[in-house]
């Protein structure tokens, strides 16, 4: 069987390797994804060298960073962006409220769509038993609030920030689930996995090659709308008291200790608020790009 | 009555406008059958939307011309003054009868709305005319069919509504775009009889648009034949026919399968007396599924699609099933490619799949590969098609990675590809084109027997020749067997060895292509074949085979299956079920 029919046919240079190069190339050509990607890495790189980044610690009560009467500072040239109700520098405490956020937008939000990506595929593909019953639970889950759920958890582990990332997946998972199930089963109706498994194709590969890259662009979508999602709701718990206990700065709990001054001091909320907006959209930026550059029918007929 | 004189329709895209109807001019008298025929991408469908100002908004438009319906320029006229006379004066039926009813509303509802629409007919009386059109149509029962929905009525009931939803109003022109494209021969030749009745009896003007030339030979009085969006031959149905002019009207006649043009081969190759093993064996197949219904969602009825067939395939043979729409033959052929389950027994090679283990039975499996109907939904349009066809011999761990390339390459030249379309994906290729990549995949395992399920039905006619044509070299190089799937009855005549008619799940005639069709035993069979419009206009008929009733269903309830078929051998091999 392995004889070659034509020896001398011309041989094409191997696809993969071609493609995997073109991915980023082409990224790198879509001027908004380059903005989305710098923001990601001005972000990663401002939490990583924070220490270095700044002159103040970010939970220290600084003298002079409250006005003679205790208000905080507005932005000005000590404290560029200006100090928080304890006289905290706020710029400090945004660069390194980013390593909290940022491992609440990419781990929990990551875990959250790794396991809402399983349950829905393995659900939206095997059906029968087992898609029924973990579609009820998905169901169940929907039902429950939300909120509810990640305080009884929170309750029974000590609060960290490991925990409160489990927490946010646990809770956030079952959106994703929902949609990639629906995606999933309408895709395993088409007549293209049929001609899969007429020609052996085992159940892994048919789901790692055929249908993963078709719920691609939904995952992708759902894992940026996420970011902004989870990164607030990590807000609300500490704001509940059972989310990163202070003094440890996030973005959400900066917005959450400083919302009913808003008034008063708007920069408190502005700046974290613009953080996790430009987080956000970056990861969308990005994440538009790549679905179209991923989907092969996007680019120009030959 | 209409006038279309210097019609040009252009589509804005990416690269500025497109003319796909260029310069179109005709004209159509009162109680005349007018055709146009071509091949996708035509412009005959973009012909008949201008005409009832459907256009897809907003990047189609009418760029030049005029369309004169007595004194009224269509074309002119605003979107209200346009709704008056659709429906009214211009009466269309689309191709899809399952898509162009409304799912949710009853037919009666339908009806009626079209009729106070436009006229100043209220409640009783609307409902009367509504009756009178669903009977003029032959529906039975009329009355209490207003009350079902388009879901309880069969593909040729719902296209008779349309027709009657059409006609009710007595409009002046009627447009039919492909309406018989969708329904099974027995169905279409019904309906086609219908259009015409009704035209005698109302003088309606028809302008029917198709790619079927058993359909134009059928009902034309005249015909345009349109490519590339131009008129490229236009005149009677006989000249057309006898004398065309040009030489694409002589492609597309001589690219029609025909029926009773059966190959001299066929005989040739069946006379062999050694009969060799064969490559498939099927004995009493049954493939049910269940219904749940009642409180307890028990089964309490199940559809018996497929019941007891048997056939063999010899290798180098092929065998086809025909039988209309539901009869089980798709399902035979899934249950055969292992995409249903079955009970039976089904042996590739000698082995009986029944007995293997997993890993066995994925090796025998090698050995059946099927090619799908649509070949825009069989490739995973996210996988370059060299992969695609690659991916059999990876999956079954098939030589190295550069003896794979080669194979592949060896294959898309086989098939007529070049090689550097390896690393494109499926959509950047044509229906035939892909039908192509769909049999070089199938061939990488070089597999004993081909399964094509309606593999040239969506194709166009030039483009189904040229891949049967293919299909047929493929298979004297290989020696590969093909289970042919089809429910036309001129393809599978040109094609097949073997012929096994299927009726509700059962084969009610099995015998040697010359045997079925030069010599029909059972009625059903007489029927598809007599149902068969011939592309021909001196042999058209004046009466088409009538079905008196619905088609029997395949839902039966528990404990009541259907009683078996037996077969009796009338000479010869040739297998008649009694009737």
């Amino acid at each position: 069987m392995t004889t070659p029919i034509a020896p001398d046919a011309p041989i094409t240079a191997p696809m993969p390797a071609k493609r995997r190069v073109g991915v980023l190339g082409r990224l790198l050509k879509r001027p908004l994804a380059v903005i989305g990607l710098i923001i990601i890495a001005v972000t990663v790189l401002g939490a990583i060298f924070a220490p270095w980044l700044t002159a103040y610690d970010p939970n220290e009560q600084l003298f002079d960073g409250l006005t003679l009467e205790g208000a905080p500072l507005p932005p000005n040239a000590a404290f560029w962006l200006g100090t928080d109700l304890l006289g905290r520098d706020l710029l400090t405490r945004i660069l390194y409220g980013a390593r909290t956020s940022l491992i609440i937008g990419i781990v929990a939000n990551g875990a959250a769509l790794f396991i809402g990506t399983l349950v829905g595929v393995t659900a939206g593909y095997f059906r029968g038993w087992i898609g029924g019953t973990l579609m009820r639970f998905t169901d169940l889950m929907m039902a429950f609030p939300a909120l509810l759920l990640a305080i009884c958890l929170a309750a029974v582990f000590q609060p960290s920030l490991w925990i409160v990332a489990m927490v946010i997946a646990l809770v956030n998972w079952v959106q994703t689930a929902r949609v990639v199930f629906t995606e999933t089963s309408s895709l395993a109706e088409r007549e293209f996995i049929d001609a899969e498994r007429t020609i052996g194709a085992s159940t892994p590969r048919i789901l790692f090659r055929h249908i993963l890259p078709h719920l691609l662009p939904t995952i992708i979508v759902w894992g940026t709308l996420g970011i902004s999602t989870t990164v607030l709701l990590e807000a609300t718990l500490s704001y509940l008291g059972i989310g990163v206990q202070p003094p440890t700065a996030s973005w959400g709990n900066i917005i959450f200790e400083n919302q009913t001054y808003f008034q008063a001091a708007p920069w408190l909320v502005f700046f974290p608020g613009a953080a996790i907006l430009a987080l956000a959209l970056a990861f969308n930026l990005v994440g538009d790009a790549l679905r179209d550059i991923l989907d092969p029918t996007q680019r120009g007929r030959a | 009555m209409l006038t279309v004189s210097g019609l040009t329709v252009s589509v804005r895209g990416e690269e500025g406008e497109r003319a796909v109807v260029s310069d179109l001019s005709f004209t159509l008298a009162r109680g005349e059958t007018l055709c146009i025929a071509g091949e996708s991408g035509s412009g005959k469908s973009m012909t008949s939307l201008a005409i009832m100002g459907l256009l897809p908004q907003p990047q189609a438009r009418v760029s030049a011309g005029s369309i004169r319906l007595g004194d009224l320029d269509l074309t002119a006229l605003s979107e209200k003054r346009m709704q008056a006379v659709r429906g009214n004066r211009v009466a269309m039926i689309f191709q899809e009868p399952m898509t162009s009813l409304n799912p949710v509303l009853s037919i009666g509802r339908q009806l009626i709305e079209a009729i106070e629409v436009h006229t100043n007919l209220s409640g009783g009386d609307a409902r009367a005319r509504a009756i009178e059109a669903l009977k003029a149509v032959r529906i039975p029962e009329a009355e209490s069919r207003l009350k079902q929905f388009p879901h309880e009525l069969s593909g040729g009931m719902r296209q008779r509504v349309m027709i009657a939803m059409a006609l009710a109003l007595k409009p002046d022109v009627l447009i039919a775009d492909e309406p018989t494209t969708a329904l099974d021969v027995t169905v279409q030749g019904e309906v086609l009889e219908l259009l015409r009745d009704l035209q005698r009896e109302q003088g309606t003007a028809v302008i029917l648009i198709t790619h079927d030339m058993g359909v134009v030979a059928e009902m034309a009085d005249r015909v345009i034949i349109m490519r590339n969006g131009r008129m490229i031959e236009q005149g009677t149905i006989t000249d057309i026919f006898e004398r065309p002019q040009v030489d694409y009207t002589r492609e597309l006649l001589g690219a029609v399968p025909r029926m009773g043009s059966g190959r001299a081969v066929a005989s040739g190759k069946s006379a062999e007396p050694a009969k060799p093993a064969a490559v498939a064996e099927v004995r009493e197949l049954h493939v049910r599924f269940d219904l749940h219904g009642g409180f307890f969602g028990r089964v309490t009825r199940r559809v018996h699609a497929v019941e007891g067939v048997s056939f063999s395939i010899a290798p180098n043979e092929t065998l086809s099933l025909v039988g209309e729409s539901g009869c089980g033959k798709s399902t035979t052929a899934k249950a055969l490619a292992g995409l249903l389950p079955y009970s039976g027994d089904i042996a590739i090679g000698g082995r009986n799949l029944a007995g293997l283990g997993r890993d066995e039975r994925k090796a025998v499996r090698r050995d059946i590969q099927m090619i799908f109907q649509d070949p825009y939904a069989s490739l995973d349009p996210r996988m370059p098609v060299g992969d695609l066809v690659a991916e059999p011999l990876l999956i079954h761990g098939i030589g190295t990675p550069k003896e794979r390339t080669d194979r592949v390459a060896a294959l898309f030249e086989r098939v007529g590809l070049t090689v550097d379309q390896m690393e494109r994906y499926p959509h950047e290729f044509s229906g035939g084109q892909r039908q192509r990549i769909c049999i070089a995949r199938a061939l990488a395992l070089r597999p004993k027997l081909i399964i094509a399920d309606e593999s040239v039905s969506a194709l166009d006619v030039s483009v189904q020749a040229r891949v049967l044509k293919l299909l047929k070299e493929l298979q004297s190089e290989f020696g590969v067997a093909y289970l042919f799937i089809s429910h036309d009855m001129a393809v599978v005549e040109n094609i097949s060895d073997k012929v096994a008619v299927m009726y509700l799940g059962q084969i009610v005639e099995m015998g040697r292509s010359e045997q079925v069709f030069a010599n029909p035993r059972h009625p059903y069979t007489k029927r598809l074949i007599e149902a068969v419009p011939v592309p021909d206009p001196a042999r058209r008929r004046t009466r088409f085979a009538r079905l008196d009733s619905e088609i029997a269903s395949p839902v039966r309830r528990v404990g009541d299956p259907p009683a078996k078929l037996l077969l009796q051998d009338v000479g010869d091999g040739h297998l008649v079920a009694a009737h």
